[in-house]
């Protein structure tokens, strides 16, 4: 049987790559994010995960405006890195797992939630990113990945609640799996930042150590922010942390915390990582 | 039922909704044609005659033309899409968000150095106090 095995919540600056590509990491600048990720790194790597699933949205690269699914989840067994606007990163593609993808898919529907199935989609940052914060820099990643998109750019996006019960319906879509796999969930984005307007740079550091302790703890309290709270306490684009709401809720009730790094800034955006162990 | 639009409040805030995606469909495919080279290519000949090849309003051309980064969020522009006409200016993420909020460049690193843009009463909401 399948089990998950942790959950990581991730940020994923597009700065935090573009530095890691330049060899800018060892920068003064960047050390201290980049020392502070270390230890999740050490993590991760013992908990020796088969696959991951990563929640995270696209921007505006695989989707556009044209159509715009809420949940979209990636069937395919290679995912090529996007062009986004100046060239694809340099990192190694990613490689899904096709099987593990289309029962989710056919297990998610039948619960419920009516996934967009994607059999062909370049990956960007929001992806990548993550990917570079907790393996650093491989010639291949270390286990496979299933994409799955969240829409938080045309609002509205799920709510975190919904997002929540999402999670909850992964976990039981990986338990019914037959083969023996250790799955990973990654929720990605945030925490607070606000990109756009008069009010850009915004940073609210007590909202966001708030959120991560309800993270471990309290999670049914952080299903009741309200999109216009996520907007005006943690910025425009700090919304995106109801994709840390999916992840959380396919971990099961009790989580130990196994590491917890939180830094500002990272460009425009308070980066935060949370390393969660699964209490079987 | 309408959906509550109570984040209007927000000050110095344009969250992308229906009614913006209604205005700014347009210009922002306009945006999301420019991640292919061969666009970026065309637009930097001549801006004017590609943004043509787009039903854009003359508002939405001449923000796009201006480079008034927060003029085209007020005319429909998405962040996230207007990000890729600066991208192609060789300009990134922090130097519009300095544009948006009239921060010379150096300020605004400093202010995102100090733990960024801290919550106030006025920056929580509008004038008024209203909640």
């Amino acid at each position: 049987m399948a089990r998950i095995v942790g959950g990581i919540a991730c940020s994923h600056v597009p700065a935090i790559g573009a530095a890691l590509d330049k060899g800018n990491a060892g920068n003064p600048y960047w050390k201290p994010y980049f020392d502070g990720v270390e230890p999740a790194r050490d993590w991760l790597a013992k908990l020796k995960p088969d696959v991951a699933i990563l929640i995270y949205n696209d921007h505006a690269n695989a989707l556009s405006l044209e159509m715009i699914p809420t949940f979209l989840l990636g069937t395919a067994a290679h995912f090529p890195i996007a062009d986004e606007g100046f060239g694809q990163r340099p990192v190694p593609p990613v490689n899904g797992h096709p099987k593990l993808a289309w029962h989710l898919v056919e297990n998610l529907i039948l619960d419920e939630f009516d996934m967009t199935i994607a059999n062909e989609m370049p990956v960007d940052h929001g992806l990548t990113v993550p990917l570079s914060v907790t393996c650093g820099q491989p010639k291949e990643w270390p286990f496979k990945v299933i994409p799955l998109c969240v829409n938080v750019i045309q609002y509205p996006p799920p709510t975190g609640v919904r997002c929540f019960k999402l999670g909850q319906a992964i976990r039981r879509a990986v338990e019914d799996y037959p083969e023996d796999l250790r799955v990973v969930v990654y929720g990605t984005g945030g925490m607070s930042h606000q990109l756009q307007g008069e009010r850009a740079g915004f940073v609210n550091q007590e909202f966001d150590r708030a959120f991560l302790d309800g993270m471990v703890n309290d999670p049914a309290r952080l299903t009741k922010i309200s999109h216009t709270q996520y907007m005006r306490e943690s910025g425009s684009e700090g919304i995106e942390m109801v994709m840390w709401l999916a992840m959380r809720g396919a971990l099961g009730e009790d989580v130990r915390e196994a590491y917890r790094y939180y830094h500002v800034p990272t460009s425009n955006t308070a980066a935060g990582l949370l390393c969660l162990d699964v209490i079987a | 039922m309408s959906a509550p639009r109570d984040y209007e409040n927000i000050p110095g805030t344009y969250v992308y909704d229906a009614e913006r995606g209604r205005v700014g469909y347009h210009l922002n495919m306009f945006c999301m044609s420019l991640n292919k080279p061969e666009n970026r290519a065309a637009f930097k000949a001549n801006e004017a005659a590609y943004l043509d090849r787009f039903p854009l309003t003359p508002e939405q051309k001449d923000a796009v033309l201006k480079r008034d980064w927060l003029g085209m969020l007020r005319v429909g522009g998405n962040i996230y899409y207007t990000i890729k006409i600066a991208f192609c200016d060789g300009l990134t993420f922090q130097d519009v968000a300095g544009m948006m909020c009239s921060m010379p460049k150096d300020e605004y690193a400093k202010m995102m150095l100090a733990g960024g843009r801290v919550p106030t009463a006025e920056n929580l909401h509008k004038s008024g106090g209203e909640k």
